[in-house]
């Protein structure tokens, strides 16, 4: 489903086995760590000259210019209710081609870009989380200094272009 | 894909798959050509320059189609070359009913190669075509209705009052050579009922025989069944030969404009391969048509890909983008140190501004590439009513982007068949209304503001009001007897008119008045009907240019940027007091001069949020559109420039009221406000 994969003999899994290895951007969003596809994302950039459209939603911000583009912007800290959004010099916007358009996601932080390989991968358990568990493919670990980062993989693109998110128009008028 | 024959096509390993798309591209070009060629040659003294042309267009396709082994592309070519290459040399003189076979054939091609294409699965026979080809390069007259093939069908007409309605029949099939013929099995006297038989034999369908019936009689009163068959049931018999028929109210001629018959029985554009070989009237050719032999057009032009044109475009909008911003930047230069910088970057606006006009033509095409198709349509449709049928075409030169182009097609040639069925009377009403036996047709395009007017416009009867306050009453529709004309045609657009919800049609295309406005509107167009009874009718489409350059007028809104067309800007004024009044409970207006506007304002409209200290709006706009004005109270008047009018659409969605995006020199992003829907919400 949309996800890199390259194949690696890697001698962990055993005699020339291949095994696949995908590759995640990683960001953080209301004190949770979650990973997208990395060939989703276009483009990672700061929060700037975000002109309002009237009557969209709250968690729509409006559109910017990406060199000639207009993109809409999404804030999930706005749509997911997390809290205070900060719009500053160090907010991030990470710039998604999902669904054949582009389209911007506000997030509290990015963190960087994982390769995670199958057995790394877990399937998710039932539980409470901000986003609905259609939406998730699974659950990453990592090591990461002595401990472990849990990731949560998102299908972004379903996502992105779920009516709950309005970018699309449903086609009624 | 459907079944296609690789014999060879692998030869030595060579795989020719890949050049399949140009060939089908190119083919198709060379027999939209040879088409138009043969609806614009004179029969009497055709040129040899035309007459080459169309050759080398059967030669080409036959090339091709020999290449990559389409066997019966090739063999149908062939003949039509062998033809075609006698009469270039002359050794044979072209007739009307080579051109009619030309023409013939020329469809069947395109129907197999949509079958390669996989379109279809079903190839057209071509083997009694292929015999009357060879029969005319071999100098002998095709027969008009080859034996083999013509049903023998028996026709009863009934019940009627007056059995001489049906004698029209018989000087149906006088008139028109190659429907067949008719015999009239009772002697010409009545049954016991009142119905009259005759036997006919013919190759047309049976929806076609109906069509023509239907002008002396009513359609219900028509039965055809097989001879020998047993006669079936009226409606059953009827309606088992030719499903399309069954539902047709009693007059279907007279029935108004078209606009309230059931969408099924709309004979099915698309169903039948081959066009009738029926021969009426001739549609006589455009007077107004200036358009070259196409076979000068070989090597003038560039076949490029449409993404590569797009690319194009977005580049050279993020150049002109970015010389904004530079222009920007200079502003504050000391012009005196920096005097060359300065000239540069004037020089860089004028080439950047220059250059992007010429890109955004690139995507600009001729209205001709639509109108093209009309005369065939034109021909066949009067050949099939029996009336005559003149096509005029004006600014075929007007051009449009491609993209609407395409879409286009569809509403349009409705609106033509609608016009031709509906409008144009036959050629005895005509004559006894004291006009010309041949009724006109026009087709128009030309650009006015930033948007482009098509029309289409008839000298026939016109729409005729009682009918529709008749037929609008009958469905429910809200209708008073004060209503003006205009309000009159309106019904038409309600979805009640146009049958039950659900509109399904043969042959995959929308039908009906209704969906021939929603395909308008899905281009931001509107269409509009005009009308006087007895005179003829005009639908007048309006569809914006896409990717203009647009003359905007930029406005602030409690510190927001919105931009204005300025082609819908008429005046701006400052407000003073007591120029505005409010009315009823909500409503605001503002006299002009004499006229009172509703008006409105456009922080309201666009929710622009409040910040303390803000003062009112003082600055009135005058904004008109679809020939309606309001007056639009804004905060600043921020200046005067042109705009590249951006698609919001292309990753977000529609929003109300705004009908675009730009890129203002800062580089920010400015909504452009859609008037007329603004001008809709302020008169509601």
């Amino acid at each position: 489903m949309g996800v890199m994969e390259r194949f690696r003999t890697g001698s962990a899994a055993g005699g020339g086995a291949a095994v696949r290895v995908s590759e995640f951007l990683t960001f953080k969003l209301g004190g949770e760590e979650y990973g997208i596809d990395i060939l989703k994302v276009q483009e990672i950039r700061g929060y700037e000259a975000v002109t309002r459209i009237a009557n969209a939603p709250a968690f729509i911000k409006g559109v910017v210019n990406l060199r000639g583009v207009i993109v809409p912007i999404v804030d999930l800290r706005v749509k997911f209710e997390l809290g205070e959004a900060r719009y500053d010099a160090f907010t991030v916007v990470i710039i998604l081609n999902v669904a054949g358009r582009v389209v911007g996601a506000v997030v509290d932080s990015v963190s960087d870009v994982l390769e995670l390989d199958e057995k790394q991968i877990k399937p998710a358990p039932e539980f409470n989380s901000l986003l609905d568990a259609g939406y998730i493919t699974g659950l990453g670990t990592v090591e990461s200094g002595e401990g472990e980062r849990l990731l949560i993989l998102v299908d972004i693109e379903q996502l992105m272009s779920s009516p709950a998110m309005g970018l699309l128009d449903t086609g009624a008028r | 894909m459907g079944e296609i024959s690789n014999a060879g096509l692998q030869q030595d390993d060579f795989d020719l798959t890949q050049f399949y798309a140009v060939f089908f591209e190119e083919a198709r070009e060379n027999l939209a050509n040879m088409e138009s060629m043969l609806l614009d040659i004179d029969i009497a003294r055709p040129t040899d320059e035309e007459l080459n042309a169309i050759f080398r267009v059967a030669h080409s396709i036959k090339g091709g189609a020999a290449t990559f082994g389409f066997g019966d592309v090739a063999t149908l070519t062939h003949e039509l070359e062998t033809l075609l290459d006698r009469l270039r040399r002359h050794e044979l003189s072209l007739r009307r009913g080579m051109v009619d076979l030309l023409l013939e054939a020329g469809d069947v091609v395109k129907a197999q190669l949509a079958r390669y294409q996989g379109s279809t699965d079903q190839s057209p026979p071509t083997d009694v075509l292929i015999g009357r080809i060879r029969q005319m390069a071999a100098g002998q007259e095709a027969a008009a209705e080859p034996t083999q093939g013509a049903r023998c069908l028996e026709v009863r007409i009934g019940p009627l009052k007056d059995g001489s309605a049906a004698d029209g029949l018989v000087e149906l099939f006088r008139d028109i050579p190659d429907l067949g013929t008719i015999e009239a099995l009772d002697l010409g006297q009545f049954s016991a009922e009142g119905v009259r038989r005759f036997k006919v034999m013919t190759r047309s369908p049976d929806s076609e025989l109906l069509e023509l019936f239907s002008f002396h009689v009513a359609r219900e009163q028509v039965q055809i069944a097989d001879s020998g068959a047993a006669a079936t049931a009226p409606q059953a018999g009827v309606a088992a030969q030719d499903p399309l028929a069954g539902a047709r109210p009693a007059a279907p001629e007279s029935d108004g404009y078209g606009f309230f018959v059931d969408p099924k029985t709309l004979p099915a554009q698309a169903a039948a391969a081959q066009p009738a070989a029926v021969e009426g009237d001739p549609a006589r050719r455009s007077d107004a048509r200036a358009k070259p032999a196409a076979g000068g057009l070989e090597s003038t032009t560039l076949r490029v890909s449409v993404e590569k044109v797009d690319q194009l475009i977005n580049l050279v909008g993020e150049l002109v983008i970015t010389q904004a911003m530079l222009t920007q930047q200079a502003k504050d230069l000391d012009a005196v140190k920096f005097s060359s910088l300065l000239g540069g970057i004037t020089d860089l606006e004028r080439s950047s501004r220059h250059l992007q006009e010429t890109v955004m033509s690139i995507r600009m095409t001729p209205m001709s590439f639509v109108f093209n198709r009309f005369p065939r349509l034109i021909r066949d449709l009067a050949a099939k009513l029996g009336k005559e049928l003149d096509l005029k075409m004006v600014g075929e030169a007007t051009e449009l982007d491609k993209g609407l182009i395409e879409k286009i097609i569809d509403p349009l040639t409705h609106l033509v068949r609608n016009s031709a069925d509906h409008g144009i009377e036959t050629p005895e009403k005509r004559l006894a209304a004291g006009k010309p036996a041949h009724g006109t047709i026009t087709l128009s395009a030309a650009h006015q503001g930033g948007s482009i007017l098509i029309q289409v416009s008839d000298d026939g009867q016109g729409l005729r009001r009682e009918r529709i306050v008749h037929k609008a009453r009958e469905r429910g529709l809200p209708v008073r007897d004060d209503m003006t004309d205009p309000e009159v045609w309106a019904l038409i657009w309600e979805p009640g008119f146009s049958t039950a919800d659900e509109i399904s049609d043969v042959s995959g295309r929308g039908v009906g008045m209704d969906v021939v406005r929603k395909n308008i509107a899905a281009l931001n167009g509107t269409v509009e009907l005009d009308s006087a009874e007895g005179y003829g009718t005009r639908v007048t489409v309006r569809l914006p240019l896409t990717l203009a350059i647009m003359d905007g007028m930029s406005i602030g809104v409690g510190g927001e940027t919105y931009i204005l067309p300025l082609s819908s800007v008429v005046e701006s004024f400052q407000v003073t007091a007591g120029m505005v009044q409010t009315v009823g409970a909500t409503g605001r207006v503002v006299k002009v001069r004499e006229e009172f506007m509703p008006v409105i304002a456009l922080d309201d409209v666009f929710r622009v949020p409040r910040q303390d200290g803000d003062r009112a709006p003082e600055i009135m706009m005058i904004l008109e559109a679809e020939g309606k004005r309001v007056a639009a109270l804004v905060h600043e008047l921020l200046g005067q420039h042109q705009v590249v009018v951006k698609n919001l659409e292309t990753n977000y969605r529609r929003v109300p009221d705004i009908s675009g995006a730009t890129i203002l020199g800062d580089g920010r992003v400015a909504l452009i406000v859609d008037t007329a829907s603004l001008v809709k919400r302020a008169r509601h």
